[in-house]
């Protein structure tokens, strides 16, 4: 039974976290954004552009973790365009999230083209190595998964605890999810909508550009184009199959990436042989379709999401 | 901040804030340019010559604005009744592969394979949307999501196609399909000019999709149901009938994309004949502001830029991206400037 080989094995395990973590980054940004009111279609290109940003700064000589800081500050700076524009400004969130992920996409390539003008093969830095955790990492088929990640997996579930916490147990969360759900509310108790919806959005952004940035620093050693593949995207239907709640999202992550890594293991068995390939890649696609219209019925949305306040509007 | 109303906004005003959008841009170009070391003012001049140089160029141009008409179309039609169809991407691919299975598979003389495979096309597009818009009038799934994750399904589904039974036996070991034969294919406009009929059914179109908007009943209920959604089906629209129809016409249009493309210009289908024409496509349909025959306009505008910049990058240093940083940019720029002809920013 090749299933049962593949689920026992300790790298299926350890990749399924490691497949997660730049979805949880990237769904705690998007999600963050979204509770306060925003849709961010900006995710996919910010993810690039910070996948982009963290290589270059380490390739240019910075250390590891300056690579993470200019990756989240790229994201925040993208996210700061996206807030001004659809927040005072209350363009369509759909027309500038696409606009920035186009920006973000495009800078990053360009940026690409102009420092390396020659590569062919595109050069590696010394990526985030995975965490020796002594005799942790040794147990058997979950030592390596648990144990054995590099910092940046860490980081990730700290964020998605630190997001949970915020949200539920302190005034800030309390407010930007009131700012996605009433407004007004907010504004009557003398708080900023404006500002805790720009903020929330710079933070989200960052957090997005971190997941990019995991792409290229701990997951591979290189910036390819058409590396982010659509990551961004599956995180959105993530936030909707999580119903806007951070555990859930994380709990969706992880499924997600199960599946994900499930079906590059069963494309090496004999199913692999039969079935072309290109069935195995659409699992992940299909999935979160899938995983979009299990949800539909139950989802609670934030109220007022994709609805642009403008104060004095009743 | 606030923003306000102007009743009676002046044409300073409307003329003036999309004119300083472009400059915005411009201004934009030339710091890239800067950044890559290269001369502003000989970088845009370059791009100017490629786009529109010679005839050659303006064909060229021409040529490329053929899908991006049919897409910005295709996005212009939807986004007018807040349908979110980001997925022309896959409604072309969609519209390629019936195009090049008809012209193939079924040994038709040329006269009667050609419209068959542009409404086997139609079909296939409208059918590629048709799945994420019953999705969302019945179970309430969001359509953005769903159409984008339907470009990437829908690219390893003709991937594995090409890999599999539409390959090309030979073509060498590439994924390619069989060619159209010669008489299956669309004739240029003008002989010995490379632009084809692909461009004058994409002008038919945008006069039709202008017609449909302005001039029919349905026009009328899609912009209604883009408006005001809720105020649309109180008033007694169909709006979920009126979603799936602006579905019908939008994916029917992206998939003409795919069609121009195999049959008037490549002759075959292979995994890269749209460079992101799907996703320019929203580009176009916005700085036309949703207008069909605006489209024409901007899209022939978005076609000369990236001819304009892969002729420039051949000559100078500066990477050919730089074409598409300028038009999210003017994209960006554009729809705050269209929104700054309407409303006011006040203080307080």
């Amino acid at each position: 039974m090749d299933l049962i080989d593949i689920l026992l094995s300790a790298s299926f395990w350890a990749a399924v976290i490691r497949i997660a973590s730049p979805l949880i980054f990237a769904t705690m940004g998007e999600l963050i954004c979204e509770r306060a009111g925003v849709l961010n279609l900006g995710i996919e290109g910010i993810m690039v552009a910070g996948a982009f940003a963290g290589w270059v700064a380490v390739y240019a000589g910075l250390p590891l973790w300056w690579g993470v800081a200019v990756a989240m500050l790229v994201g925040m700076a993208f996210g700061l365009v996206h807030g001004v524009l659809t927040v005072p400004f209350g363009l369509s969130q759909h027309v500038v999230g696409l606009g920035i992920t186009m920006l973000a996409t495009a800078a990053a390539y360009y940026a690409y083209r102009i420092a390396l003008p020659e590569v062919t093969t595109p050069p590696r830095i010394e990526p985030f190595q995975p965490l020796d955790m002594g005799w942790l990492t040794d147990i058997p088929v979950v030592g390596q998964a648990l144990f054995g990640q590099t910092a940046l997996t860490y980081l990730a579930l700290l964020v998605a605890l630190a997001t949970g916490l915020v949200l539920y147990r302190t005034p800030l969360g309390l407010a930007l999810r009131a700012a996605g759900e009433n407004p007004s509310a907010v504004e009557a108790q003398g708080l900023s909508v404006t500002g805790i919806r720009i903020g929330a959005v710079v933070v989200g952004s960052g957090l997005m550009a971190v997941g990019g940035a995991f792409l290229t620093m701990s997951a591979f050693s290189s910036f390819f184009f058409e590396m982010v593949n659509g990551r961004g995207w599956i995180c959105i239907a993530l936030v909707v199959f999580g119903a806007w709640a951070p555990g859930k999202a994380v709990l969706g992550a992880l499924l997600f990436a199960g599946f994900d890594a499930l079906q590059i293991r069963l494309q090496q068995t004999g199913l692999g042989a039969v079935v072309p390939y290109q069935v195995f890649l659409m699992v992940p696609y299909i999935l979160s379709i899938l995983a979009l219209v299990l949800m539909s019925r139950r989802a609670e949305v934030p109220a007022a999401l994709m609805t642009p306040y403008n104060r004095g509007e009743r | 901040m606030r923003l306000e109303p102007i009743a009676n906004p002046g044409l300073a005003r409307s003329a003036g804030l999309p004119a300083a959008a472009i400059a915005l841009t411009v201004v934009v170009a030339s710091l890239l340019a800067l950044l890559a070391g290269a001369d502003p003012l000989a970088t845009l001049g370059l791009i100017l010559k490629g786009a529109a140089g010679s005839k050659f160029a303006l064909l060229e141009t021409l040529n490329r604005a053929t899908p991006l008409i049919f897409t910005g179309l295709a996005v212009a039609v939807a986004f007018r009744a807040k349908l979110w169809n980001i997925g022309a991407e896959a409604q072309l691919y969609a519209g390629a592969l019936l195009t090049v299975l008809v012209g193939t598979q079924l040994g038709l003389p040329g006269p009667v394979a050609l419209p068959l495979m542009a409404l086997a096309a139609i079909l296939a597009g409208a059918l590629t949307l048709l799945g994420p818009v019953l999705l969302k009038t019945r179970l309430g799934v969001d359509e953005v999501v769903t159409t984008l994750l339907l470009n990437f399904i829908m690219l390893l589904f003709i991937s594995m196609l090409l890999e599999g039974p539409l390959k090309d036996p030979l073509g060498m070991g590439w994924p390619k399909s069989e060619a159209l034969p010669r008489d299956a294919r669309l004739p240029r406009i003008v002989d010995g000019l490379r632009l084809h009929w692909g461009f004058g059914l994409a002008l038919i179109c945008a006069l039709g999709t202008w017609v449909i908007q302005t001039r029919t009943t349905l026009g009328y209920e899609i912009r209604a149901t883009g408006l005001n959604l809720q105020g649309a089906r109180f008033a007694g629209i169909p709006v979920n009938a009126v979603m799936v129809k602006t579905a019908l016409i939008s994916g029917g249009l992206a998939a003409l994309a795919g069609f121009s493309e195999v049959a008037g210009l490549k002759g075959n289908l292979t995994l890269d004949i749209s460079p992101g024409f799907g996703y320019t496509g929203i580009i176009v349909a916005m700085l036309a502001m949703l207008n069909p025959l605006g489209v024409v306009v901007s899209a022939i505008f978005v076609a000369g830029i990236f001819v304009g910049a892969d002729s420039m990058s051949r000559a100078a240093e500066v990477p050919t991206y730089i074409a598409d940083i300028l038009l999210a940019t003017a994209l960006l720029f554009m729809v705050l400037a269209i929104m700054l002809t309407r409303f006011r920013v006040v203080r307080g």
